[in-house]
């Protein structure tokens, strides 16, 4: 069986990666058949570019934060207190997959309108949005974090020996789904920098937008900025997944029968 | 279903090591035809490593595996013609009970009618006719433990395979199962291992017992075999309750720190003044009320049906020292009664030191 | 309807790939290297839609793209001309986005599968193609299709999307929020008609009920 896994890697690595060394290969022509860095050089000295990209790497963190804080005590509630809710919390989280883009503008235009009123005009409105859209990913990460480790018996011990419920959140569930957050994390930055279509919509500028608008004059910088973000995008979710895995989540407990008996994998995103 | 006679099981010099740690140091074990065996063991013994080295789940780095004469090493697992049941979940989920139980034989392309009448007579034969038709979450432990049974039976296997099968589930159900394991075994005459780490369960129903021990088997003997004469002292130790005694040696004895001298025949023959330690079974000590070669006072009562396990806090001990006593008799010495122990001489076991 | 059949292709291309890239990674370690790379990986191309999409296949495939070029120079083949903006060609670009997406929603199913039930089957005397033809099979049925729904009404919301932007012109007029809030401009109402005409809410309704249900059995078979 193991040809048949190497072949099927091997072709879908090639399928995804090509696309990337093209952009490698488009971005750093040059005259004459020479390899010039001139339009990575570039991205340094646009000050537009700069900026945009700041905004996107602002926007990000606030995204992720915002999201983890609203969702992990939520869903860790859920988990433990109300589990019938968890159907309904999964559809909800599933909702901004399904629904286009542009209803969701739509739809949030008046609600944009109070946001705007109190907060101004600035592009990091746009992380309430981005939290609805980091939903369906983030909330499958930190469900299989949560269901990975018993979080029940854990909150449990806690509460009997005399924790608070925030003790219990930050001291004892926290740090157990630690790796299945971090990644929820990174997903939200992943999108974040990756997406376009609302900010333009709702005429922001942001890393993806200004790309957009840059390509129409200048294709080579554009090319090197989009590969730039994905891959430093994907060396971020790499590279937290890898540090943040070391640690393996707490099973210290033996089976009382290490036979065929095997725990859940948590898995879904880089955990 | 008609009686098969059973194949013998040989398993030669089987090695396994799994990134440098050895799982099985040399494991040579023959199952005669027909036979009940157990493995018991301690976790990480290897016991549960041979079993799915015989079933062909697993393969060994050396040694060899005959069943029935034929050499199966290099056979695979789905051609070894071996039921199987595991700890848990292993029942398909998407399946009935009786679909369960029929799936080996429609992988033998037994007709439907005919396969369903197969395992419809299986299930009956554990018990469970009427829950054909339910799906595993729908029925207890006990029952899926069952099902998973019948399944390993229904295929007419050559041996039997069950790897701690009753670990998961309740006590009066795991007592209740293990005798209709064996009953079943017998009746139907198929040769048999069980991997256990519970030796009240292995001794309770085996024809045989194998204690095995960092990958090694330390003795295979009769339940009672085993029991009384332990060939190690790690089996000594590991069945049955024991109290330890350590000292040195004085002839036929053991020399305890306090002066007292606890007649032991087994240390006969090693040099004297050695340091040395024994094993003395609760049910070999003798009590009575005033003296006795140890004295002590008693501490607590631990009522165990027909048997009361009394705790006796010595001077000349380590550890406070279990004794039985028949229950009628357990007031006779109430907690904090001075008390004497007797012991037979050849009852001391030599421990490991 | 042109948006339903690219959803419904993609999202079968997408599953079928994306489950087959899922079963090749499952197999190692829930912490090994590959297994974590493929989810990285996973995680950004599902997002990275839209402009660097078109950027990458511009770079691959477009008119000085490295394929083009390479098959030009080499095998004398021409792949100028719209066939991006095909069917083919738009089913490429599509499924480089939903099938790290199916992997991301898939793989979890793939781990409810317990080894028990592999080893159960081979004992039983079965072949790896009779396990997968009547265990995971059908156990991994429900999950496939709710991730293939997700994937249609991934396809489906994304061009719809497009669409309406496309229809505006060549290029895509930022619509200011005040705007489209006032209704001023009718434009906005239009694009929303648009979207929402293409029958929407009854896809969106549908596909959740659809994989509700699914859901349903794949929670109780694979937790």
């Amino acid at each position: 069986m193991k040809w048949a896994r190497r072949a099927v890697l091997a072709v879908l690595g090639l399928y995804f990666l090509l696309p990337l060394v093209a952009m490698l290969d488009f971005s750093t022509r040059g005259r004459g058949g020479v390899r010039d860095l001139s339009a990575w050089r570039a991205i340094g000295q646009d000050s537009e570019l700069l900026h945009a990209i700041l905004v996107s790497v602002e926007l990000a963190v606030l995204t992720a934060v915002l999201m983890l804080v609203l969702l992990v005590p939520t869903m860790t509630w859920v988990h433990l207190r109300l589990p019938r809710m968890k159907r309904l919390i999964e559809a909800l989280c599933l909702l901004p997959l399904v629904i286009p883009a542009i209803v969701l503008v739509v739809g949030i235009a008046s609600l944009y309108s109070w946001v705007t009123y109190f907060l101004g005009d600035s592009p990091l409105t746009l992380t309430f949005v981005y939290v609805v859209l980091v939903l369906p990913y983030a909330y499958r990460a930190i469900e299989s974090g949560l269901t990975a480790v018993d979080v029940r018996t854990l909150s449990e011990a806690a509460r009997s020996l005399g924790a608070s419920w925030p003790t219990v959140m930050l001291r004892v569930v926290l740090p157990n789904v630690r790796a299945a957050v971090l990644s929820a994390g990174l997903l939200a930055v992943a999108l974040v920098l990756g997406e376009y279509t609302i900010a333009s919509l709702l005429n922001f500028t942001t890393l993806q937008v200004d790309v957009a608008l840059l390509g129409k004059r200048n294709a080579e910088i554009s090319i090197a900025v989009s590969l730039a973000a994905l891959v430093f995008a994907f060396a971020l979710l790499l590279g937290i997944s890898l540090v943040a895995g070391r640690r393996r989540s707490a099973r210290a407990v033996e089976p009382l029968a290490p036979s065929a008996a095997q725990p859940l994998a948590s898995s879904g995103a880089p955990a | 279903m008609s009686e098969r006679d059973g194949v013998a099981v040989d398993l030669t010099g089987l090695h396994r090591s799994y990134g440098g740690v050895p799982a099985l140091d040399g494991l040579d074990l023959h199952v005669q035809a027909g036979e009940f065996v157990s493995l018991l063991g301690p976790s990480g013994c290897g016991k549960t490593t041979a079993l799915r080295i015989l079933a062909g789940l697993e393969t060994a780095d050396e040694g060899q595996v005959r069943v029935g004469g034929k050499d199966l090493t290099q056979v695979p697992a789905n051609r070894r013609d071996m039921g199987m049941v595991f700890q848990a979940y292993s029942l398909f989920p998407h399946l009935t009970a009786l679909d369960n139980v029929a799936f080996g034989l429609r992988l033998r392309k037994v007709s439907t009618s005919d396969r369903r009448r197969q395992a419809g007579e299986v299930l009956e034969l554990v018990g469970l006719g009427s829950q054909a038709g339910k799906y595993p979450h729908q029925m207890s432990g006990g029952q899926q433990q069952r099902v998973a049974l019948a399944r390993a039976l229904a295929i007419r296997p050559q041996v039997l395979l069950l790897d701690e099968p009753l670990s998961a589930l309740d006590a009066k159900v795991r007592v209740q199962l293990r005798e209709e394991i064996r009953r079943l075994q017998t009746e139907l005459g198929i040769t048999t291992l069980f991997v256990t780490h519970d030796q009240e369960e292995a001794l309770a129903i085996s024809d045989r017992v194998g204690v095995m021990s960092q990958g090694r088997l330390e003795q295979l003997d009769s339940p009672a075999t085993v029991y009384q004469r332990p060939a190690t002292p790690f089996v000594a130790e590991f069945v049955g309750v024991t109290n330890s005694f350590s000292g040195t040696v004085d002839g036929a004895g053991v020399l305890l720190p306090g002066g007292v001298r606890l007649p032991a025949a087994v240390v006969q023959g090693l040099p004297d003044r050695s340091p040395v330690r024994v094993l003395v079974r609760p049910d070999a000590l003798h009590l009575r009320a005033g003296d006795g070669v140890l004295r002590g006072s008693v501490v607590t009562h631990s009522f165990l049906g027909p048997v009361t396990r009394l705790s006796v806090k010595l001077a000349e001990a380590d550890l406070p020292v279990r004794v039985d006593l028949p229950s009628e008799r357990a007031h006779e010495f109430p907690v904090a009664s001075q008390v004497g122990l007797d012991v037979e001489p050849t009852a001391a076991l030599l421990a490991r030191s | 309807m042109r948006s339903i059949e690219l959803s419904a292709i993609t999202a079968v291309i997408g599953a079928v790939v994306g489950a087959v890239l899922a079963w090749a990674v499952v197999g190692g370690r829930p912490d090994g290297f590959l297994r974590r790379t493929v989810t990285a990986a996973a995680g950004v191309l599902a997002q990275f839609g839209g402009v660097t999409l078109a950027f990458a296949f511009l770079a691959t495939v477009g008119a000085e793209g490295l394929v083009t070029v390479a098959l030009q120079d080499h095998l004398g083949v021409d792949l100028s001309g719209t066939w991006v903006f095909e069917l083919t060609g738009l089913a490429l670009v599509y499924s480089y986005f939903q099938i790290p997406l199916m992997v991301l929603v898939f793989l979890p199913a793939l781990d409810g599968l317990r080894p028990q039930w592999s080893e159960a089957a081979r004992s039983l005397g079965g072949s790896p193609w009779t396990y997968l033809r009547l265990v995971a099979g059908p156990l991994l049925a429900p999950a496939f299709l709710g991730s293939m729904l997700l994937l249609f009404a991934n396809a489906f919301s994304a061009y719809a999307t497009a669409a309406a932007l496309v229809s505006q012109g060549a290029s895509i007029v930022p619509l200011q929020i005040r705007a489209l809030q006032t209704g001023e401009v009718v434009l906005g109402q239009q694009n929303v008609g648009k979207a929402l005409g293409l029958g929407m809410v009854v896809v969106v309704a549908v596909v959740l009920a659809l994989y509700a249900l699914l859901q349903r059995r794949t929670s109780r078979w694979l937790r």
